[in-house]
């Protein structure tokens, strides 16, 4: 029988305040444990939760970034759990009134084609603390540090139909909350997490089947394993006639495979109910428009503006806006060299290349966007050519020094003197006369021996366009 | 509607309260009676009302994201149960 996968994303983002969502306590990360909860977090009597506006504003700004609608009125609800994460023994969470309604995303697939991700809606929520099991022999350790820390909990539709699918929209919405500068993405951190909801349905029919929750995602590259296997898990059931119990189930990375967790107790269990300590949010007119005026430049606007302004094609567009630091470095880089193409070819190429290669972030990258635009200038002034610059360009990145100080300590300089390329060119041709004869009988291909080898004279100094001018008026 | 003993045993589970078996019966008709007492009011119509959120006809303030709140680890931890290592200690936690 045919299948067809049907995936839902849940992802929690930490959103970026200072303080908590409901106290001001801090909400730094890597803090001593148990410094940053304070009587709120650590669930006293008598404490009362305060609601923090900038994390109303993030929320707000996220809804009119993916044009949602944005709930005017929201309410804040318990969902009752006893764990110890949080001591309360309710998490403060939306239920029935989110500050973020119906919204879509559009995702570019690898084969160009758009795809739109309908979002159900999109709440705030206080986080939960951290347990540890490691290394206590009848206890866990609980950090409530995290506690509190304001997550916006964004739900999709199901409407993603594989694996890749779900990891492009899960990338996107990552590079937009950057680019929005709400939440800082940092995976390994936890500020951005991925519960994925996977089931399988046999091809044409319209009902859903019964899925499981896949939580524990903590990479790009562990979302797909962990929904590849998730569905081979279920088709295997499936086509044994078996039937998917409706469950949470953990990835484990190391093993390569999830595994149950818990049953998932009935949604009416956690037993939401308005919380009587919070009053209901109303948001004027006046908050949103003020929220709407501090959006920045979307990616997609930004996309087609770079193919508009830079003349750039739809797929480089695309690479270069997927991070809003990577954008904005191609920008730094065409101000300084006013040359878009050439600026996109290296960014997306040695430059990105050299990242991926170090594991390095864009902000702590040796070459600054004036260094890499510097060196463009020179190409384009013909001070060196691109393949020299590829060794200037190694240079700069292992911090010896911007392009003229390289060029000059390790006589770079391109040979753009005809009479010495010139010289070269003969001397060439005098030491290669087998293969002048060869080439003169029509032997074309050899031209590019030639051409090497009065590159490799000139120890690749030699402008390449006058090699290969000098080169055809001496052989013809 | 009629709450069974083992609506009882669920809520006292969900609520983490041992409850004796030989009570459980007395509960059920209790709850069962407070029930039927909540029941009037689906005599209502509540067609064209808006759900109460809250019963202040208020609105939420909302505080500056400031930090105001010292470290106060000493003071909690000195009256919780068992620490270690900065860490609070309870019954192994085991999903």
């Amino acid at each position: 029988m045919e299948w067809e996968v049907v995936i839902g994303l849940e992802t929690h983002a930490q959103l970026s305040t200072k303080s908590k969502i409901f106290s001001g306590a801090a909400t730094a990360y890597g803090a001593a444990p148990n410094s940053q909860a304070c009587l709120v977090d650590l669930g006293f009597p008598g404490q009362l939760p305060v609601l923090n506006k900038e994390a109303v504003r993030m929320a707000v700004k996220f809804g009119l970034a993916i044009g949602a609608e944005i709930g005017m009125r929201s309410v804040f609800a318990r969902k009752n759990y006893f764990y110890p994460d949080l001591p309360k023994g309710y998490q403060i969470s939306q239920f029935e009134l989110p500050i973020v309604g119906k919204g879509e995303i559009n995702v570019v697939q690898e084969d160009a084609s758009t795809k739109t991700v309908g979002i159900t809606r999109a709440h705030l929520e206080e986080d939960a603390g951290k347990s540890m099991h490691e290394g206590f022999a009848a206890h866990s350790g609980i950090d409530l540090n995290r506690a509190g820390t304001p997550l916006i909990e964004i739900v999709t539709e199901p409407d993603m139909r594989s694996a890749k699918e779900a990891i492009a929209y899960a990338k996107k919405l990552h590079g937009l909350l950057i680019y929005l500068e709400i939440c800082d993405g940092n995976m390994q951190e936890g500020s951005f997490r991925c519960d994925a909801n996977v089931s399988l349905r046999p091809k044409g029919q319209e009902e859903f089947g019964t899925r499981a929750e896949i939580k524990n995602i903590n990479s790009f590259r562990f979302m797909e394993k962990a929904i590849n296997f998730e569905i081979e898990r279920q088709q295997e059931i499936l086509e044994d006639g078996g039937v998917i119990v409706q469950e949470t189930r953990l990835y484990d990375s190391d093993k390569d495979e999830t595994r149950s967790m818990r049953s998932k107790e009935e949604a009416n269990d956690y037993r939401y109910f308005p919380d009587p300590d919070l009053l209901p949010v109303e948001l004027e007119e006046s908050f949103v428009e003020g929220v709407r005026k501090t959006l920045p430049e979307l990616p997609d606007v930004k996309r087609q503006r770079f193919v508009d302004e830079f003349a750039l094609s739809d797929y480089d567009a695309t690479i270069l806006t997927d991070s809003r630091p990577l954008a904005d470095y191609y920008e730094a880089v065409v101000a300084v060299c006013k040359e878009p193409k050439l600026a996109a070819n290296w960014v997306m190429g040695d430059f990105s290349a050299s990242l991926n290669k170090d594991d390095k972030d864009l902000a702590d990258s040796p070459v600054n966007a004036e260094m890499l635009g510097g060196m463009l200038i020179r190409i384009k002034d013909n001070t060196i050519s691109g393949k020299i610059a590829k060794t200037v360009f190694e240079a700069m990145w292992a911090g010896e020094g911007d392009v003229d100080t390289i060029v000059e300590a390790k006589g770079l300089k391109q040979v753009t003197d005809a009479g010495a390329i010139e010289a070269l060119v003969d001397e060439v041709i005098a030491n290669n006369a087998g293969q002048v004869e060869a080439y003169k009988g029509g032997k074309e291909q050899l031209f590019g021996f030639f051409v090497g080898q009065v590159m490799k004279a000139s120890k690749g100094k030699a402008n390449p366009a006058m090699v290969n001018e000098l080169l055809k008026k001496r052989l013809a | 509607m009629s709450i069974e003993d083992s609506d009882i045993k669920k809520i006292a589970h969900l609520a983490r309260i041992s409850i004796a078996e030989e009570d459980i019966p007395g509960y059920a008709t209790e709850l069962t009676n407070i029930m039927a007492w909540v029941e009037q009011m689906n005599a209502v119509d509540t067609d064209h009302i808006e759900p109460m959120a809250h019963p202040l006809h208020a609105v939420q303030r909302l505080r500056d994201d400031v930090v105001s709140e010292p470290d106060l680890r000493e003071a909690a931890q000195a009256i919780a149960p068992e620490t270690e290592a900065g860490l609070y200690l309870v019954p192994k936690v085991i999903e």
